[in-house]
Formats: structure tokens, sequence, C-alpha cells
């Protein structure tokens, strides 16, 4: 094993690993603009830059191998100095509209500007002039204030294989955009939005929807209902001290009240809906001879994916439409009427972990008569920006019930959050249409959150199921690529776009690590151990909702409002 | 732009599948040659040329026209009848080929690298034409036109629009 030294400190270092990481390892913090970990470094900011004994230039920690006997400085004067003027140069030419941009607060230059002491302007460029692009229902896209990090261009092709997104151009007209530079609504762009996660500008945003939602909360005329996701309530804790995995859904029921929400639900009872519809499509695929394997259609970004890259499996696609979808549509449906809701007067807002959810709603194959089934989509994000703006600290609440008819939900449908959510929720109640008995466990170890694609069998009733989870556009490619080159033994595909699911998605509050989304998980599956209700089909409203007013799975009603279509999609790609 | 507005025309269309035929099973490495070839036959690359490619190379489109407007070799509008380089290398800097570059592009109302609307003109920038003695100097189809001055392109331009038979 290689000993270097770091400031003067002799450390064990691994083979074969940067100085940035042997760094990072030993508690010493060298600041990053362009690095994302675990892609392939390109050293192309020049913030990390470091002393190292025998170079003559400044070398980038991020893309330099440790070496045995190595002595680095990080923190020199030297490269102290060369990460200012690297700031300076990056400031040269950006907008000074800090305190009207959406990062105003948590924007990753600004926050390198003060820490190295930048404290006046000593280059004076010719500002970027750049169009915004802003005809993405999902993503907004300012290039003006975008630094050419290239992190969104790595974390499109190498995580997504999307690659919607490249330079274009060089040296100082240089600018990230899609194909042809034409605008993301075109473009092969799913609208993930693991791309705003990683943005270290306000180059890159969600579309917002907080004035539209501010508007219909205060016109009297209008009954403004909230659905929100359950990947939500297990993330948005953190943003008021809570601890990575704190399960709010109770505290957020009573802070959406408190918004002047007239009525708030769980997505998750929507999800054990899905669940019922999804199990149910499947085993009648399962018995008329498919078309086999079905993937679920949960996630938008996979869903468009699907649609531009490989219409040829758009019959594969389950036709239930997501839960936000699917709660939206009985939202304005006449079962509202028996809550007690005038559909006419009706504003529906989502509360998501997803951008490309936003896109979704506004899906025209998802409009009921011309009208969408969802008014409003806001991230999380957003969310956090609304709660602080009208003071609610949501740790000095106390936890409230969701609104019933669809009030009651399952740990089931709480498990969408995560990867392998759904395929774990469908199996249990895939047992339990096929054999009328409970699953004898109810947890699927194999496919719950972990890396790669994986994989189980299940033996039911006498049928062999083969199922895979993956999570991340890349991954799902790579199991097509199997599926088309003619692998037969899978039945049952789940693909979230994000990776790792929900919790993970492209609205979540930002620069969650890796312990925090670890945390998530872990929070998830405990909830669901403990759980009272743990299957969809054991939901008594449910139940009652096929009871009263559906029928049955797959029955008329549920194709009226809970099942949709997909076609194949032209984009510049 | 939609994707219904693009258009290439049949001839173009006919050079690109004549191109990527001599390319069967090509991979990413074989981008750029098969971009020039493209140009050479079509004078510039067509965007739908682009996409075509993207699709031949399995590469997602927008590596292909990263790839492209990276290098000034390739050119996106198509070339005009008449082909107006404009030198601006030291000698002809130092003798005042800004303001003629300037001249042009006010003329013309394109900037370099573009075709007029017509279709007559397109404008190029080059780095030296190996003419220093006649700085500044502009190329007009090939043909150099030594010590020009903002006022004297209106002119030049004025000749070019006179009927070809003029030449021959």
């Amino acid at each position: 094993m290689p000993t270097i030294s770091i400031n003067e400190h002799e450390v064990e270092a691994r083979e074969g690993e940067t100085v940035l990481d042997a760094c990072e390892r030993h508690g010493v913090r060298i600041p990053t603009l362009c690095h994302l970990k675990h892609l392939t470094p390109t050293g192309a900011c020049r913030l990390c830059v470091v002393e190292v004994e025998g170079q003559r230039a400044l070398v980038p920690s991020c893309a330099w191998p440790v070496a045995d006997g190595m002595k680095v400085r990080t923190h020199s004067a030297r490269a102290i100095e060369a990460r200012r003027v690297v700031v300076e140069l990056l400031l040269a030419n950006h907008p000074d509209e800090c305190l009207y941009c959406n990062r105003n607060t948590d924007c990753d230059l600004r926050g390198l500007a003060a820490e190295l002491g930048v404290q006046g302007r000593r280059f004076f460029g010719a500002k970027l002039e750049r169009k915004k692009d802003a005809g993405s229902p999902a993503i907004i896209r300012d290039p003006a204030k975008c630094i050419l990090c290239g992190r969104c261009v790595r974390v499109c092709e190498e995580v997504q294989g999307v690659g919607c997104l490249d330079f274009i151009g060089r040296g100082s007209a240089t600018t990230v955009g899609p194909a042809l530079d034409q605008g993301l609504n075109v473009s092969s762009c799913v609208n993930c939005g693991q791309c705003l996660l990683v943005c270290p500008t306000g180059a890159l945003s969600e579309h917002t929807a907080t004035p539209t939602v501010l508007a219909a909360l205060a016109d009297p005329e209008r009954t403004v209902v909230v659905q929100h996701a359950p990947a939500v309530a297990l993330t948005l804790g953190e943003e008021f001290g809570l601890k990575p995995g704190a399960d709010v859904a109770g505290l957020l029921n009573a802070a959406l009240r408190r918004l002047g929400f007239a009525r708030v639900y769980e997505t998750a009872f929507a999800a054990d809906l899905t669940v019922m519809e999804e199990a149910s499509e499947l085993v009648k695929r399962l018995r008329e001879d498919g078309p086999l394997p079905m993937f679920t259609s949960c996630s938008p970004g996979w869903i468009k994916y699907v649609e531009q890259s490989y219409p040829e499996y758009i019959p594969n696609l389950s036709t239930c439409k997501s839960p936000q979808m699917m709660l939206g549509a009985l939202l304005k449906s006449p079962r509202a009427a028996m809550a007690g809701l005038d559909p006419g007067r009706l504003f529906s807002v989502s509360i998501m972990p997803c951008v490309a959810k936003k896109f979704e709603a506004a899906r025209p194959e998802l409009h009921t008569e011309g009208v969408p089934d969802v008014d409003a989509v806001l991230t999380t994000r957003e969310l956090v920006g609304l709660l602080r703006q009208r003071g609610l600290d949501l740790a000095r609440l106390a936890p409230e019930p969701a609104d019933d008819p669809f009030g009651t939900r399952s740990t089931a449908g709480r498990l969408f959050a995560g990867s392998g959510g759904v395929m774990e929720s469908a199996l249990r109640t895939a047992h339990w249409l096929l054999t009328g008995q409970e699953p004898p466990e109810l947890r699927v170890q194999a496919v719950r959150a972990g890396d790669g694609v994986r994989e189980c069998r299940v033996l039911v009733a006498g049928l062999e199921l083969g199922a895979a989870v993956v999570s991340g556009l890349g991954q799902a490619k790579a199991l097509l690529a199997q599926v088309r080159a003619g692998r037969r033994d899978l039945h049952f595909i789940e693909v979230m776009t994000c990776p790792g699911g929900c919790l993970n998605g492209g609205g979540q509050v930002r620069a969650a690590s890796a312990e925090s989304l670890r945390a998530r998980q872990q929070a998830l599956y405990a909830l669901d151990r403990d759980g009272a209700l743990r299957t969809a089909h054991g939901n008594e409203s449910i139940r009652r909702l096929y009871d009263e007013f559906l029928g049955a799975p797959l029955g008329e009603a549920s194709h009226r409002y809970l099942h949709t279509h997909y076609a194949p999609r032209e984009v510049v790609r | 732009m939609s994707l219904q507005q693009l258009t290439m025309n049949e001839a173009d269309t006919a050079r690109v599948e004549a191109v990527l035929a001599r390319w069967p099973g090509a991979q990413r490495d074989a981008l750029i040659p098969i971009l020039q070839e493209v140009q050479e036959h079509c004078g510039y690359l067509p965007r739908e040329a682009m996409l075509r490619i993207s699709r031949h190379l399995d590469l997602p489109a927008s590596k292909v026209f990263g790839v492209a407007t990276f290098y000034n070799q390739f050119r996106f509008q198509a070339p005009g009848r008449h082909r107006i380089q404009v030198c601006r290398g030291t000698a002809c800097h130092v003798k005042g080929s800004a303001a003629v570059l300037e001249a042009l592009c006010r003329h013309l109302k394109i900037r370099p690298g573009q075709t007029t609307r017509d279709g007559m003109f397109s404008l190029e920038v080059v780095a030296c034409i190996g003419a220093c003695g006649l700085a500044p100097v502009i190329a007009v189809d090939g043909e150099f036109h030594a010590g020009v001055t903002p006022d004297a392109v209106a002119g030049i331009l004025a000749r070019c629009g006179e009927p070809e038979v003029r030449h021959a």
C-alpha cells in the first residue's frame, strides 16, 4: 500500500486512488467544481489543484493518482491563490444576478467565492449573453449561468445513458446544450433532473410551479387539494434538522393544511391502487400470453425513454398510470364528489421527488376531456421553499392523518419510494391474486435496494416468475439489450429512472450524501417491517373504492380512470 | 424549430446515404472522417445528416453535434454561389482587415460562417491566406482582391452579381 504525505502528515493511501480521494478519506477537504464521484474525472475546472513535490506546475488532485512517497500540499498559499483566480475568472463573465437567482442560497460557485475570500472584481469580461431555454415543462436551462463544468453532460451520458447534452462550439464561445442547439422540449431529455442535482450554479433548474400554486391557494373560488409522494416524506425532514430518513408523512399532512390546502392525500394510497391494477395486469399477461416482460410505468422519465428510443417495447409497458396520475384522475372523477369536492372548482397539486412528474402531468394522454388530472406539480425543493416562506417549521408540528376516503395506505404503497419497491409490493399482491393466500414471506430481499440489476425467481401457484429491478437508465439500457438479444426468462421488470429510485429523485433536496441516501432506504424498510398494514390488497380503503366505484381491477371504470397508452415519440437524437 | 422543419433535399439525402454505405458497422472513432466525407459531398453538414450519422454510429446526436461544432473545418449552412474569404492574419489585421470584415458583414447581413438568405454569398474567415504583401486581402471565389478598404466592399460584391457570361 502506498504511503503518501499530505500536508506533512504521513498517511496510507490505496493503490490506484486519486490524490483527492486519499485526502478526503483522511479528512482533508479540497474544493471541487467539476468533480463527480465515481464518474470519469476530467480535471477541467482546476479548482482542486494541489502542490505535488517534484511537479513544476500545480496538479489537479481529482485526476492525479497517488504514488508511494508522494508529498502533497493541499492548502499552500500558491494552491489557494490559484483556486481563487479560477473562481474570479469564472465570475468574470458570469451574470451578476445572484440576488435573483434560484440558487441564491445554495450555489457552489458563490460558496467557493466566499470560502476563497473573493471580495471584489479584478477581471472584467463581457457577460455571457445566451438565451434561456424555457420550452420544457420540467427543466429550464439558462446557459448564461453555465460555467462549463460538464457535470450534467457526464451524468446524462454515463449514469443515464441518454447523452442529451454535450459541449457545443469551442473556446470562449462554448455552451452546453442538446443536439443541434435546440430546446430541451424537442430533445432526447427525459426530464429526470439528475443534471439539476449536480449543476453547481443556476444554469439548470426546475420549471417552477410555486407561483401558480400560491395563486390557486389565494383564489376563494378554488378548492385546492394536494397529494404528496412517499419519497418526499422520507427526505424532507433533513431540511428541517431531522435525521436522514425521518418519516415526516404525518407532519407534512399537518404542514400542508396550514399552507391552506383543503384536502391532503398521500400518493401512497394511489400506489396501493397501482399495485392492485399492475399485479392484475401481470397475472393477466402471464395467463394470456403476454406481451412479456411487462415493464413498470410509474417513472415518467423511463416512459419517455421507451417512447423515443425503444418504441418496439411500448406494448410491454404496463398500461397503468403512475400513482400521481391515478390519484389525480380519481380526484377529478365522480368519486371525489362523494368526498364532498366539486370537480369543477378543484385545483389539484402534487408534491413529487421528481421533475419529470411535471412533464407527466402535462401529457395530453393524461388529461380527461382536455382538463389536466393534476394541475400543478411541485418538487420537494419547491415545497421546502413554500414551507420556509410561510414560516412553518416541520419539526414543531404535531402529525396528522391524511384525508379520507383516500386516507389509508399500506406500507406496500410507501415502498414505491425506493428502487425495488414497486416490484416487492406487486409480488405480494400477485401472490394473493394467484393463490388467494398471503405470501409466506412478505419481504423480497433479492429486489431490495442495492447496486446493479437485482433479479429473483418466484414460484407462485406453479408459475415461475422471473423478476428484475433496475434503477438509472444506464442500467435499464443494459438490461433491455439482453431482452432484445433474446432473453426470455424475465416476466416483470421494474425500472426507475433515477439511480436508487425516487429517494434520489431529480426533484429532491440537493447534495444528498451516500450516507443520507442509505439512511432513507433503511428507514423505508424499517417502516415496512413495523407496519400494521403491509399489502395493497389488505387496504380496506382500496377495497371500498373498488366496491363502491371502480368495480374490479382492470374493469371498465379502471380503464377509464387508471390506465393509459403511449405512442412512439420523435425527438432530436 | 420542430423536427418537421428539418428538411434535407433528396440529392443531399442520397449523398449522405452513399457516404454511410461506405462505412458499414462503423464505430464512434469513424465520426470525424464521416463528417468530412459528408461535407465534401454536400458542401456542408446538413442538420439531418448529423442526426442520420448519429443513428448510424449509435451515438447520441448531441455528441455528433458537439464534435462537429468543435472543429472550424465544418460548415452548417449550404455554401453560397460566391465564396468570400477574409484574411485575418497578422499583416492584414495591421492593415485594417477587421474593418473590411465588418463592412462585409454589414452589407451581406450575415456573420462569418453563414450564407446570405438568397444563397448568393457565403462569408468565411481564414487565418492567413498567404498573400501578406497584398494586405488587407480578401478572396472571392478564389480570386484575390488586394488592398481592400471598407468602402471598396460594395463594388466588389456588386461585380459578383453581374451575369456569369462576363467571366466566360
